[in-house]
């Protein structure tokens, strides 16, 4: 009875296959919004339009999981922040250019993507999301006591540096097409898994388990591949972020930020393609906006947790997708 | 004087009390947490924001009413379970036809709620809660000191953890809870109010962790972020325990928290971190957990 209601929850919140609309319209849009992307940072703070990015592409490679293969981890903030503190570490400690931080970044994720994966994928569920929160947990303690981290300082004052030695991510303008580049990137490689026969594996794998083992696929070793991509993702997410901001701290790493990014992805729609970018954008826009009020951010970010998860689950993309359908 | 292991014993007993004090209390979190997933099928993750709250309205109770340790011991796990009981019938009850996913979901967005609200009122720092006059001071036992009050932790969280496994293994009430987890809709036909009773289980749950929360008071200060430290290390503890058995979820957390306790001894710098590796270990070795049963 437990994985009959778990595929068909998460198939609620399944926006409808991207087959409505002509594809000619579907690239115009996609043309559209890429333009809007080059163009913000002439309207917008390119630093806070880079942190959106970074969010973005974090709630993406969490959706990857949750929409996809119907995992819910609750300790992202690991791959996350770990790649933060390693990106920093080499970029500032040992004058790696910041390409190479990041990607340095990304490997020490999806190495810890590979063992927490191999640990937490032996439960599901519920169970799943505990062991994923618990196994962070320890990653958070290590970032606490490590001699590299520095503490409850964090690494501060990581320099930019120059891309490839040559282009000086110092200017807003350059850093924020740089972390345009790495989330469209991260971005295309979710879109092209969800869509390539892997993919439909791993949503098999959400629908129905069972069927997808009798089928014969190694259901574990699909799970496991979906997740150290997922945690590298978010890895390359972190480490991007240490540049844009010149800073890993333990924020990166606590539960509460594992909490943030399922948040993104659940406002914006589990499962939907766009539904991780809209939450992101919403949920640091308002963080942005409420830095500046009386009010408690997380007592706020707690009541939209609410009212999402009891009166629109779809999320805003996915409650659009579901309203398209019903007219088309 | 004698050493054991090179540790003089003073510190090792110390450490050990130290580790059976948190042993209670991970016990009496990851029961409460095991008898809402009993009934509910949901992992409650307010759970910790409802310690919490159990510290706090022992605090205030002394504070603006002038309600002595005794009454507060009775009266704050009450109202703490009465805030339970209205969120399991205004949404809990809502969720329980979909995922289990959604009600981990729900009860985290209510800690997020809940701790945001006392931070914003109390702060992060603490509010100083006295031990009762009864209890101070303590006793030595000739190779270490014991204070009452953590003695009386100890035991009243035995006691406790003892009455509720007798009452759910036991007695007929506990058949009932026991039938219903098993097959709700039969239990019904046999004229038992199920709703009724899944509303009380999660009432009397929450109520269990304002009661740690009342007794932590006096140890720990008073802080709002009490429950958000402790709700990550009692699920590991309900990992490795499986969520099976209310006696596996009581042992289990006794142990740990002396395990804990012990790794504080000999090797400190891995004590925050060694029940996460037992977790790793019981994961490879026994993915249901130790207690668990395979579903």
């Amino acid at each position: 009875m437990a994985t009959h209601s778990h595929s068909e929850a998460l198939r609620a919140g399944t926006p409808p296959q991207a087959r409505q609309g002509s594809p000619a319209l579907k690239w115009a849009a996609l043309a559209a919004l890429l333009l809007v992307a080059l163009a913000a940072p002439f309207q917008l703070y390119p630093v806070f339009l880079a942190k959106a990015l970074c969010f973005a592409l974090f709630a993406c490679a969490f959706n990857l999981l949750i929409g996809y293969v119907g995992l819910l981890s609750f300790g992202h903030a690991a791959f996350f922040g770990s790649a933060a503190y390693v990106t920093a570490h080499a970029v500032k400690v040992w004058g790696l250019t910041p390409e190479l931080g990041i990607l340095l970044g990304v490997a020490v994720a999806a190495l810890f993507g590979l063992a927490f994966g191999y640990l937490a994928i032996r439960r599901q569920g519920i169970y799943f999301a505990m062991v994923t929160l618990a196994l962070s947990q320890m990653v958070f303690f290590l970032a606490l006591q490590l001699p590299f981290t520095g503490g409850e300082d964090g690494i501060q004052a990581v320099p930019r540096g120059h891309l490839f030695g040559l282009v000086d991510l110092g200017d807003n303008l350059t850093m924020y097409y740089f972390v345009l580049a790495v989330f469209l990137a991260g971005f295309l490689l979710i879109y092209r898994t969800i869509h390539s026969p892997f993919g439909q594996v791993l949503k098999a794998i959400r629908e129905n388990e069972p069927r997808a083992v009798s089928l014969g696929y190694k259901v574990e070793q699909y799970k496991l591949a979906a997740f150290v991509m997922s945690a590298a993702l978010a890895g390359l997410a972190g480490g991007t972020k240490a540049i844009v901001f010149q800073l890993a701290s333990l924020t990166d790493i606590t539960w509460q930020m594992s909490g943030e990014v399922v948040l993104m992805t659940l406002l914006g729609g589990l499962g939907t393609i766009f539904g991780p970018v809209v939450g992101a954008f919403l949920v640091v826009t308002l963080q942005n906006y409420l830095a500046g009020t009386q009010l408690p951010v997380t007592v706020v970010t707690g009541v939209i947790f609410v009212v999402c998860v009891l009166l629109f689950r779809r999320g805003i993309v996915g409650e659009i997708g579901a309203l398209l359908k019903g007219r088309g | 004087m004698m050493e054991l292991l090179g540790i003089p014993p003073q510190v090792l007993f110390g450490q050990l009390l130290l580790g059976l004090i948190n042993g209670s209390f991970y016990a009496l979190l990851s029961l409460g947490l095991a008898v809402i997933f009993g009934m509910l099928n949901v992992i409650n993750f307010a759970h910790g924001a409802q310690y919490m709250l159990g510290a706090f309205a022992a605090w205030m109770l002394l504070k603006f009413a002038g309600i002595n340790y005794w009454l507060a011991l009775v009266l704050a796990p009450v109202l703490v379970g009465l805030l339970g009981v209205v969120l399991e019938k205004l949404m809990l009850s809502r969720l329980y036809k979909l995922d289990h996913l959604y009600g981990l979901l729900l009860t985290f967005g209510l800690a997020l709620i809940i701790e945001g609200m006392f931070r914003h009122w109390y702060g992060v720092s603490g509010q100083p809660y006295p031990i009762p006059q009864a209890l101070a001071g303590g006793y030595n036992l000739g190779f270490m000191f014991l204070p009452t009050y953590r003695g009386w932790v100890v035991a009243v969280s035995l006691v406790v953890c003892f009455g509720t496994w007798f009452m759910i293994e036991r007695t007929r009430l506990g058949a009932y809870l026991r039938a219903a987890t098993e097959n709700p809709v039969l239990v019904q036909a046999f004229g038992i109010n199920v709703p009724v009773m899944i509303t009380a289980t999660y009432g009397f749950g929450v109520a269990l962790a304002g009661l740690a929360g009342v007794l932590a008071a006096p140890i720990y200060q008073v802080n709002p972020l009490m429950g958000s430290h402790l709700i990550i290390v009692v699920f590991a503890v309900v990992v490795i325990g499986g969520m099976g058995s209310i006696l596996g979820a009581v042992l289990t957390g006794f142990m740990l928290g002396i395990l804990e306790g012990f790794t504080k001894v000999f090797y400190p710098e891995a004590s925050n971190i060694v029940i996460f590796v037992v977790m790793a270990v019981v994961l490879l070795i026994k993915p249901a957990g130790l207690f668990g049963r395979e579903k």
